[in-house]
């Protein structure tokens, strides 16, 4: 495709725009950045505004809105998984989510694996906990980049050998540079401007194009009626479409157990910010809706038959329909506008994932095993180096290593980080699973869940024989399962056998 | 809040599992018809379940309000 100067200069511009508003962004409700609560938590200062919009920016990601379309685009109705998926997650994170803050505050913890090793007393479980947080996490900011390949590629702009992914380096490094110097609070204030520019792409979107299209009739009667609704299971199936909705609930139990989702309640600056943002952030869930209908509108206006995307399409399978959807229905300034609101939509998730892990490193593996007497100022140094080492990390992973195993890696994710469940989300409650039993399960949940989705070549759904049904069930969820029934036949040995950990939280900790 | 009737606002929890029931039973839901300004059942009954989800969310918030700041 020719580049197009004028949605070029749009996109350059707000891009421009928002590096700089990650730079000052360090000065706003100011702190101590030498502070790991300051520079990884924004000292939990931010009300439920801000917090709506922070999370909001974190967990509908740049890739959620290029890969949920292209699914529906490339596979239909399965797609729409993330709906239920999205509805499922926030009453779970309403009754949860609030007690996990307020013992986070009375105790000083930043991170899920700071909890555990205060609740079971045993470092070794809070370790588990942490690596598979920092490891699931990494997959997941390598996808973000996708977002902004696929968009710089629909600008027009291509290039041979390294220079094809100079225009990435350069927003990754603007990325690395304003979270370095200012911490949690530049994605924080970045993602108010994004969302903002996202609603508006998305308004416009569903407005106009059924406009131009002559309305949703027309759209949904040009879809092959085999991706309109979900196809029958096997004849032996247990329960019907149940890979639909344990895809749906799977995904939602994990998605606040990642550690970028719980740095966002975390820096919420009350416990009733984090209720309130759990009956706002459907709104969110609504735009992700319309977002994923994006695909079938894609697939309506024929951009996969379009010679001008020819290209454009074998490049980005799948990925490339809602670009080529925007390109081929608005003007060009406006495309420059969608796609700013992508790749910006990218930096900020990136920016809090990379935050995430690296408070999880610092607290949890480096001053937990390497360095224990670091000073505060330390501290920060090391995770703000951290996030500049996983950064890059993505960095090398996207440029270097083919897009499927980051897509094949963000799947394992789920099945890795849905495994602290256990001892993050039952230890709210109670302790009466044993922390070495919980390690147990948490293993067993990780090695046949990784073994179970690669045999069966990283699809996410495995079918569990039942007597002589199936029940085709999200791995994750399966595992997760497993992981209970082994932490709970284990407790009652291991507590047979040795002393339990300390518990340094009290009961009025949590309410 | 003490003694008799104190825990009663925990009903109120009851309400949260409702979605979760609704978006389980996919069979009542994976059909074109009655389909809503062009657009089949599957599609539509879903995004109006976000905003159902999101008022029994409130809804539970608002009641338990006084147990939890």
């Amino acid at each position: 495709m020719p580049i197009d100067w004028t949605a070029l200069v749009v996109f350059v511009l707000l891009f421009v725009l928002i590096a700089a508003l990650g730079f000052v962004a360090g000065r706003w409700r100011r702190g101590d950045l030498d502070l790991i609560e300051e520079w990884g938590l924004a000292g939990s200062r931010f009300g439920t505004v801000v917090t709506w919009f922070l999370l909001g920016g974190d967990l509908y990601t740049a890739y959620t809105f290029i890969a949920v379309p292209a699914l529906m685009f490339g596979a239909g109705a399965i797609a729409f998984f993330a709906v239920p998926y999205t509805i499922m997650v926030y009453p779970f994170v309403f009754v949860v989510f609030p007690r996990l803050w307020q013992v986070a505050r009375h105790n000083g913890y930043i991170t899920a694996s700071d909890f555990v090793r205060g609740r079971y007393g045993s470092r070794w479980l809070a370790l588990a906990v942490a690596v598979t947080g920092i490891v699931a996490t990494m997959p997941y900011i390598a996808l973000q980049l996708v977002g902004i390949q696929v968009v710089i590629a629909g600008l027009g702009i291509e290039g041979a050998g390294w220079m094809a992914d100079l225009p990435l380096v350069i927003a990754f490094v603007v990325l690395a540079a304003f979270t370095y110097a200012s911490g949690l609070r530049a994605p924080a204030a970045i993602a108010i401007v994004k969302d903002t520019l996202i609603w508006i792409t998305v308004i416009a979107a569903v407005v106009v194009i059924p406009i131009q299209l002559g309305g949703y009739g027309k759209i949904f009667a040009a879809i092959p009626p085999a991706k309109l609704l979900l196809a029958p299971g096997p004849a032996n199936a247990l329960l019907p479409y149940s890979g639909y909705f344990t895809l749906a609930l799977g995904s939602a139990l994990a998605l606040f157990l990642y550690p970028h989702a719980m740095t966002g309640v975390l820096s919420a600056s009350s416990r009733g910010a984090v209720s309130r943002n759990a009956a706002l952030l459907p709104a969110y869930s609504f735009l992700l809706a319309l977002i994923a209908l994006l695909g079938f509108m894609a697939l309506a206006i024929g951009v996969d038959k379009a010679p001008q995307f020819a290209d454009y399409a074998k490049a980005y399978p799948r990925n490339f329909s809602v670009p080529a959807l925007f390109i081929a229905v608005f003007p060009s300034w406006f495309v420059g506008v969608a796609f700013a609101a992508v790749a910006i939509g990218a930096l900020v998730p990136a920016a809090i994932m990379s935050i995430a892990a690296a408070n999880l490193w610092t607290r949890n593996i480096y001053k937990e095993f390497v360095n224990p007497t670091c000073t505060p100022a330390q501290e920060s140094q090391m995770a703000k180096v951290v996030s500049l080492v996983v950064k890059f990390g993505a960095l090398v992973f996207i440029v270097f290593i083919p897009l499927q195993y980051a897509i094949n890696l963000q799947l394992l994710g789920g099945v890795w980080i849905i495994q602290t469940l256990p001892a993050v989300v039952i230890g709210l409650y109670t302790r009466w699973l044993n922390e070495k039993a919980l390690l147990a399960g948490w293993l067993v949940g990780i090695v046949i869940g990784t073994g179970l989705a690669a045999a069966q070549g990283f699809t996410p759904v495995t079918a569990v024989p039942v007597g002589s049904y199936v029940l085709p069930s999200y791995t994750a969820l399966a595992t997760l399962l497993l992981n209970f029934v082994v932490a709970i036949v284990l407790t009652p040995l291991f507590n047979a056998t040795a002393a339990r950990g300390i518990d340094e939280t009290r009961v009025e900790h949590y309410t | 809040m003490q003694g008799n009737g104190s825990r009663g606002y925990r009903v109120w929890y009851l309400l949260l599992l409702v979605p979760y029931l609704a978006m389980v039973w996919v069979s009542s839901y994976n059909k074109l018809e009655p389909e809503w300004a062009g657009i089949p059942f599957f599609y539509w009954y879903q995004l109006l379940w976000i905003w159902i989800g999101s008022a029994l969310t409130v809804i539970v918030y608002f009641a338990t309000r006084s147990h939890h700041r």
